[in-house]
């Protein structure tokens, strides 16, 4: 099966640096695919060999099955890439820089119709200089669709922009992992990975800490009770026969699947002691399994 | 070819309407036109100032703008991330490239009209005829070859703000020992060896050969001309960074 990305033990070294350390994953056509990890990890390196500014030191990466470097000019034309610290001409408008990239291009995107789709009509004609910072975002997201992309490299493509902005943008990687494009993300918005992710693949110094999908990372069952005051997770363990861990002193994580004895049971435990029910689920945050594993990561790694 | 076209028609208008290349291509060349043809700061040979100083001037134009002007616009884009963004686009370094070395030369020809007109109405009497006039042109886009090579090896390789420094210094140190403004025999005889083996200088030995006494210009002159159009582009093209 051919993948829209296929990234295999791959290592990029910076002389004495090994910032991308044996990474393997890939994206299928139709599915978003989220990178996470801390300032550093790796990420952008990852994405910038991806798309050619640099030839991996071993390993193999491949988009449509091309080599980045080797097959640049056919990769840019089927891939859209929206990078950290890309810009434009100051004094063009996103009007002018849409219509000038679209000449590149044989069968571009309508440009009218990217500027209304990103809500750019009012700024069309702003030069790039007296843009905000979201919309200088959404302008290279535009930038990024013209070309009908197969395959969209979008790294932080949420920073800067306002929460109606983050709606348009959300929406916008939907429609396009419905049309079959395969779409990787780097975030650090936790909360917009959850939105979006079909698979997440967490780095963390140069390595992939863990991959899969929101269902497995979460984890096996579990009861994560949220309480107004601390209360001691051994005794809660004893009384629901499993492993009760406090990762804050108000919040217990419950080895156990959820039925509604076991509620009635911790809301009767917790008023026994004076505490109050804050929140109940039954799944972990992407936050908090990304923290979870982040810090165990770090306790391991020298 | 239409992305090569739209590339260098947005490149033109965005030097038309850059204030401080403007003041660079248009605005010193013929500043210093009309002041060093008026005045008497300098020493000029025989045959009246303004037949020295507009040969000259012509070869400024050319260091101004495939060096300086190109140098310091592309520094800026590589350093606010427009190559990095280019990069990712069909319209790859070989279209990117040409399309700024065409808008050089458009930018060129609007200087060499301007400077003429100027230099006519200041009495200028260029000699040669056509085939001055083709060696000229040869002299001229092979001196740009070179002058752009090296601004594009800067900008490739400095910080935007040192780049800016670096081009400005080399505009400084190249129009005053190149034979520009001030004639090479007035120099110590090494500044005048080492001027007809820059572009700048060559250029300039070149251009006074050709229309300020309907001579052919010297073999040097072609080959320093030809070496720097060769060395440089190649030089920059393999040490180019886009970030």
């Amino acid at each position: 099966m051919s993948y829209a990305i296929d990234v295999t033990n791959l290592v990029v070294q910076y002389s004495s640096l090994r910032a991308v350390d044996d990474v393997s994953f890939h994206v299928p056509y139709g599915q978003v695919t989220t990178l996470l990890g801390p300032n550093g990890a790796g990420k952008t390196t990852l994405v910038e060999t991806l798309l050619g500014f640099r030839p991996p030191t071993s390993g193999r990466v491949r988009l449509h099955g091309l080599d980045p470097v080797r097959d640049h000019a056919e990769v840019v034309v089927r891939t859209g890439a929206l990078l950290q610290r890309g810009g434009v001409w100051f004094p063009m408008t996103p009007q002018q820089v849409l219509e000038l990239t679209a000449s590149y291009y044989d069968q571009p995107r309508e440009p009218r119709e990217l500027l209304t789709l990103l809500g750019l009509e009012e700024c069309a004609r702003t030069p790039w200089r007296r843009l905000s910072g979201g919309e200088q975002q959404r302008t290279l997201l535009a930038l990024a669709l013209l070309g009908r992309p197969r395959v969209l490299v979008l790294d932080e493509p949420t920073t800067a922009v306002d929460p109606e902005g983050r709606q348009v943008i959300r929406n916008l990687i939907r429609a396009e992992r419905d049309r079959g494009c395969a779409l990787l993300i780097t975030t650090h918005e936790l909360t917009e990975a959850e939105r979006t992710a079909d698979q997440v693949v967490i780095m963390n110094h140069g390595h992939v800490v863990v991959q899969g999908s929101l269902e497995e990372l979460a984890g096996g069952a579990v009861l994560i009770v949220e309480t107004s005051h601390p209360v001691d997770p051994a005794e809660l363990g004893r009384r629901l026969g499993c492993v009760v861990s406090a990762p804050e002193p108000t919040r217990l994580h419950c080895s156990i699947a959820s039925t509604p004895e076991r509620v009635a049971l911790v809301t009767a435990y917790l008023s026994e002691h004076g505490a109050t029910l804050t929140s109940l689920r039954t799944r972990a945050s992407l936050e908090e399994r990304y923290l979870d594993l982040i810090n165990e990561n770090a306790a391991v790694t020298p | 070819m239409r992305a090569w076209w739209c590339q260098t028609r947005a490149e033109v208008r965005m030097n038309i309407r850059r204030g401080e290349t403007l003041l660079l291509t248009l605005g010193i060349p013929v500043l210093l036109l009309v002041f060093f043809s008026l005045t008497h700061v300098t020493t000029a040979p025989a045959g009246g100032r303004i037949n020295f100083i507009a040969p000259g001037i012509l070869a400024l134009c050319v260091l101004s703008t495939s060096l300086v002007a190109l140098s310091i616009a592309t520094g800026f884009e590589r350093s606010y991330g427009v190559l990095r963004r280019l990069h990712v686009t069909p319209l790859g370094q070989r279209r990117m490239i040409a399309a700024k070395i065409s808008a050089v030369v458009v930018t060129e020809v609007i200087q060499v009209i301007v400077l003429s007109l100027v230099a006519l109405a200041l009495h200028w009497q260029p000699h040669g005829g056509v085939r001055g006039a083709l060696e000229v042109v040869a002299a001229l886009l092979l001196g740009t070859a070179g002058c752009a090579g090296i601004g594009l090896l800067l900008a490739g390789r400095l910080r935007a703000e040192v780049n800016l420094a670096a081009a400005n210094g080399l505009y400084l140190v190249l129009l005053l020992m190149s034979g520009i403004v001030v004639p090479l025999s007035s120099m110590p005889s090494v500044v005048r060896h080492v001027a007809l083996y820059l572009p700048s200088g060559a250029m300039a030995d070149a251009l006074h050969l050709i229309v300020g006494h309907a001579q052919h210009a010297s073999a040097t002159d072609w080959w320093s001309l030809g070496a720097w159009a060769l060395v440089a582009p190649l030089l920059a093209a393999r040490t180019f960074r886009f970030e």
